[in-house]
C-alpha cells in the first residue's frame, strides 16, 4: 500500500487508471467529470502516455476504438448527455469484442438536464444503451476508494471478457474529496496476441469488424457474446452486505445513495429500528440472489435511487413478488438526505407485512 | 518470360463483388500497388468504411479495422497514437467523409494527424442504391432527388479538398480520377505521395478519387468515365492543392 492521498473522486479514478496500465485517454469535456480529462492531460505525458482532447464524444469513442484494437489499455469518459452520444461507438466495440473502460459521472436527465448528481442513466449502461444485443460490465463505487479499486479491476475485467466496462458514478462522487490509496494493481496477464492489430508481420492479417451479412453467421457472433457474457454473469457479480442478517428493513441502493443509506442505518439502529443495506457493486452482472434471499428470509426492501426506479425494476425482477418492494428517490441533481432515508425506512417499518 | 504486370502481393486473389465498371477495384489496386512498392505490407493498418467499400478487408492483405458510418479518421487517430510507426489509412466514401463523418473528417486534418484518407467521391450512395451525396452535383438525378439535385431545398455539393488544403495540419491533398489510363497513373502517383507524406511524419494526407457508379448513374460504364470528365471535374478541378514545403 502506497501512503494516502487526498483526492477528488475524478482525479482518483483518473490516477488508477495510470496505475492500472491505461495509457491512452480520449475524450470531451463535459461537467462534472472535467477533472479527468484535465488529470489525464497532465499526468499521461508524465508515463510516456497520450492524451487526446477529442472533437465530440463520437469521435472520443472511436479513438477509444482504434486503441482497443491495438490491444493497448485505453479509457475514456464522460457524463450523460456524452454517454448518450457514445452508444453507437458503444455497441461497435462490444460487438467487436474489444477491451476498453468507459466513466459516466452521471448527471440529471434527460436532455440537457442539470451538472448535478443523478443516477437515472442506470438503464442505459445495465440494459445495452446502444443497438442490438450486448451488455456491459457496469461497476458502481460508493466512495473515492473504491472508485480506485474498481477503475483497477474494470480494465481486468475489460480484458478478461473483451468487453467494454462502466464504471457508473455521479457528480456527487466525481467532485468529493476523500483520502485514497492506491494498492498494486492484480498482475494479471491477458494476451490479445491473438486479435490485436499492430501490421502483419509473420502472422496472417488480423480484421476488426461487426458486418456480419449472413443472419446464420451473426446469429451465432450474438449467441458466442451472449455466452461470454453469461460466464461474467456466473463470476462477476459484486455486493457488499450492510448489517443484513438482523434486518428487519434491508435498503437496497448503490452509489452515493448507498454512502448516505449507511449513515442513516447507523441512526435507525440508535433508535432500535434494525436497518441493513444490500449495495450492488456489479450493477451488470446484478446480484438477483442476493435480493432474491433477503425476500424469502421476509425481510422487507425499500429501494432508494436517484433515478425514478430503474434499479427497483431489477429488484423487484429478484424478487419476484415474494415481498414488499417500497421505492423513494429523489431525481433531478437532488440528492436524497440520510433524514429522508430514515424517514422512509421507518415508514416501511410500520406497514404490516 | 519476364513478369510485367501482376497481382500487387497486398491484393487477396478472389473475385470482386463491385458493379461493372466500377471505380473501387482499380483503387483498390492502386492501393495494394503503392503498399507493396514502399513496403509497408507489415506495418499497413487499413479502417475501412461504410458504403461499397465496406469489404475493402475482403481484398486488401493487411491488418484492417471495419469502422462505423463516417468514424474512420477517429479510429485511424487511436491507431496511430498507439502505434506512431505504422502506416495507417482511412478508405471513406462521399457519404462517410462529407456527410456523416465531416467532423471527424475536418479534425483529424486539423489536427494534422499522420493518417492517409482516400477519399473516393463518386457523387452517389452506392450501397444503399442511389440516394443523394454531399458531392452529388446540381441538376444530377438520383432517388432522393428524382428532379435533379436543386440547391434551394438540398443546397450544394461539398468540395473537400478545398476547405481540408485552408486547415494548417493538412500535409498533402489532392484530387484525382480513374476515368482514363492517364489519369490512373496520375492516382496512383497521389496516393503515393499521400503514403509517403505520412511516412515521412509531415502531417494528415489526403487524395480524393473522383470515381464512376455507372450502376446508380444508369450509365454504360463507357458513359460513366465521360461524365466523370465532363462533369464531375468542372466542379471537382482534378490537381494538388497541397503539398509538402520542400517539394
Amino acid at each position: 500500500m502506497t501512503e494516502k492521498r487526498f483526492m477528488a473522486g475524478n482525479e482518483a479514478i483518473a490516477e488508477a487508471a495510470i496505475q492500472a496500465g491505461c495509457r491512452f485517454y480520449f475524450g470531451y469535456p463535459i461537467t462534472p467529470q472535467n477533472e479527468i480529462c484535465e488529470y489525464m492531460s497532465m499526468r499521461l505525458p508524465e508515463v510516456g502516455g497520450t492524451f487526446l482532447q477529442a472533437e465530440s464524444e463520437v469521435a472520443a469513442i472511436y479513438m477509444t476504438f482504434g486503441a482497443a484494437g491495438t490491444g493497448a489499455r485505453v479509457m475514456t469518459s464522460s457524463s450523460s448527455p456524452g454517454i448518450s452520444l457514445m452508444q453507437e461507438g458503444i455497441s461497435y466495440i462490444a460487438a467487436a469484442e474489444l477491451p476498453c473502460v468507459i466513466v459516466n459521472m452521471m448527471r440529471g436527465g434527460p436532455g440537457l438536464g442539470g451538472i448535478h448528481p443523478s443516477q437515472a442513466d442506470y438503464f442505459q449502461a445495465t440494459k445495452g444503451g446502444g443497438h442490438g444485443d450486448y451488455h456491459l460490465l457496469v461497476l458502481a463505487p460508493h466512495t473515492a476508494q473504491e472508485a480506485v479499486n474498481l477503475t483497477m479491476l474494470a480494465f481486468d475485467l475489460a480484458d478478461k471478457y473483451r468487453n467494454p466496462v462502466m464504471v457508473l458514478g455521479d457528480g456527487n462522487m466525481g467532485q468529493m474529496m476523500e483520502p485514497v490509496e492506491f494498492p498494486p494493481p492484480a498482475k494479471t496477464e491477458f494476451s490479445k496476441k491473438e486479435w490485436n492489430l499492430d501490421g502483419a508481420r509473420n502472422r496472417p492479417r488480423h480484421l476488426i469488424k461487426t458486418l456480419y451479412l449472413d443472419p446464420p453467421v451473426l446469429e451465432k457472433r450474438n449467441l458466442a457474446i451472449a455466452h461470454k457474457l453469461g460466464e461474467a454473469v456466473k463470476n462477476e457479480v459484486r455486493f457488499e452486505s450492510f448489517m443484513v442478517d438482523d434486518a428487519d428493513v434491508v435498503i437496497g441502493a448503490y452509489g452515493t445513495v448507498a454512502r448516505i443509506a449507511k449513515t442513516a442505518i447507523k441512526l435507525l439502529r440508535e433508535n432500535g429500528v434494525k436497518a441493513g443495506l444490500l449495495r450492488p457493486i456489479s450493477l451488470y452482472p446484478f446480484p438477483y440472489q442476493q435480493f432474491a434471499k433477503v425476500a424469502e428470509s421476509g425481510k422487507k426492501i425499500l429501494v432508494v435511487e436517484m433515478s425514478l426506479g430503474q434499479m427497483f425494476q431489477d429488484v423487484q425482477l429478484a424478487v419476484c413478488g415474494k415481498t414488499k418492494v417500497n421505492f423513494y428517490s429523489r431525481v433531478g441533481g437532488v440528492v436524497p438526505g440520510y433524514d429522508e432515508i430514515v424517514r422512509e425506512v421507518e415508514k416501511t417499518a410500520k406497514e404490516s407485512g | 518470360m519476364e513478369v510485367v504486370y501482376e497481382r500487387p502481393k497486398s491484393l487477396f486473389p478472389v473475385a470482386t463483388h463491385y458493379c461493372p465498371g466500377c471505380g473501387h477495384g482499380i483503387i483498390h489496386r492502386l492501393v495494394a500497388e503503392v503498399i507493396d512498392e514502399l513496403e509497408i505490407r507489415e506495418k499497413t493498418v487499413a479502417v475501412a468504411p461504410v458504403g461499397c467499400a465496406v469489404l475493402l478487408y475482403n481484398y486488401l492483405d493487411v491488418d484492417c479495422y471495419e469502422a462505423a458510418h463516417g468514424r474512420a479518421p477517429a479510429i485511424a487517430t487511436g491507431c496511430k497514437r498507439v502505434h506512431p510507426d505504422l502506416v495507417v489509412f482511412t478508405y471513406q466514401g462521399d457519404g462517410d467523409f462529407a456527410a456523416i463523418g465531416t467532423a471527424e473528417a475536418i479534425h483529424v486534418a486539423a489536427r494534422g494527424e499522420k493518417i492517409t484518407t482516400v477519399f473516393v467521391n463518386n457523387a452517389i450512395y452506392g450501397m444503399t442504391a442511389g440516394q443523394m451525396a454531399p458531392t452529388t452535383l446540381i441538376g444530377q438525378k438520383s432517388t432522393t432527388t428524382p428532379a435533379g439535385r436543386k440547391p434551394e431545398t438540398a443546397g450544394f455539393p461539398i468540395r473537400m479538398c478545398e476547405i481540408v488544403a485552408t486547415l494548417p495540419g493538412a500535409a498533402y491533398v489532392a484530387r484525382v480520377s480513374v476515368s482514363s489510363p492517364k489519369n490512373v497513373v496520375q492516382a496512383k502517383k497521389a496516393i503515393r505521395k499521400a503514403f509517403e507524406t505520412q511516412m515521412r511524419g509531415l502531417g494528415y494526407s489526403l487524395v480524393e478519387v473522383l470515381s464512376q457508379c455507372p450502376t446508380n448513374w444508369h450509365m454504360t460504364p463507357f458513359e460513366s468515365v465521360k461524365w466523370v470528365d465532363e462533369k464531375m471535374a468542372l466542379y471537382y478541378p482534378l490537381g494538388e492543392f497541397k503539398v509538402p514545403k520542400e517539394e
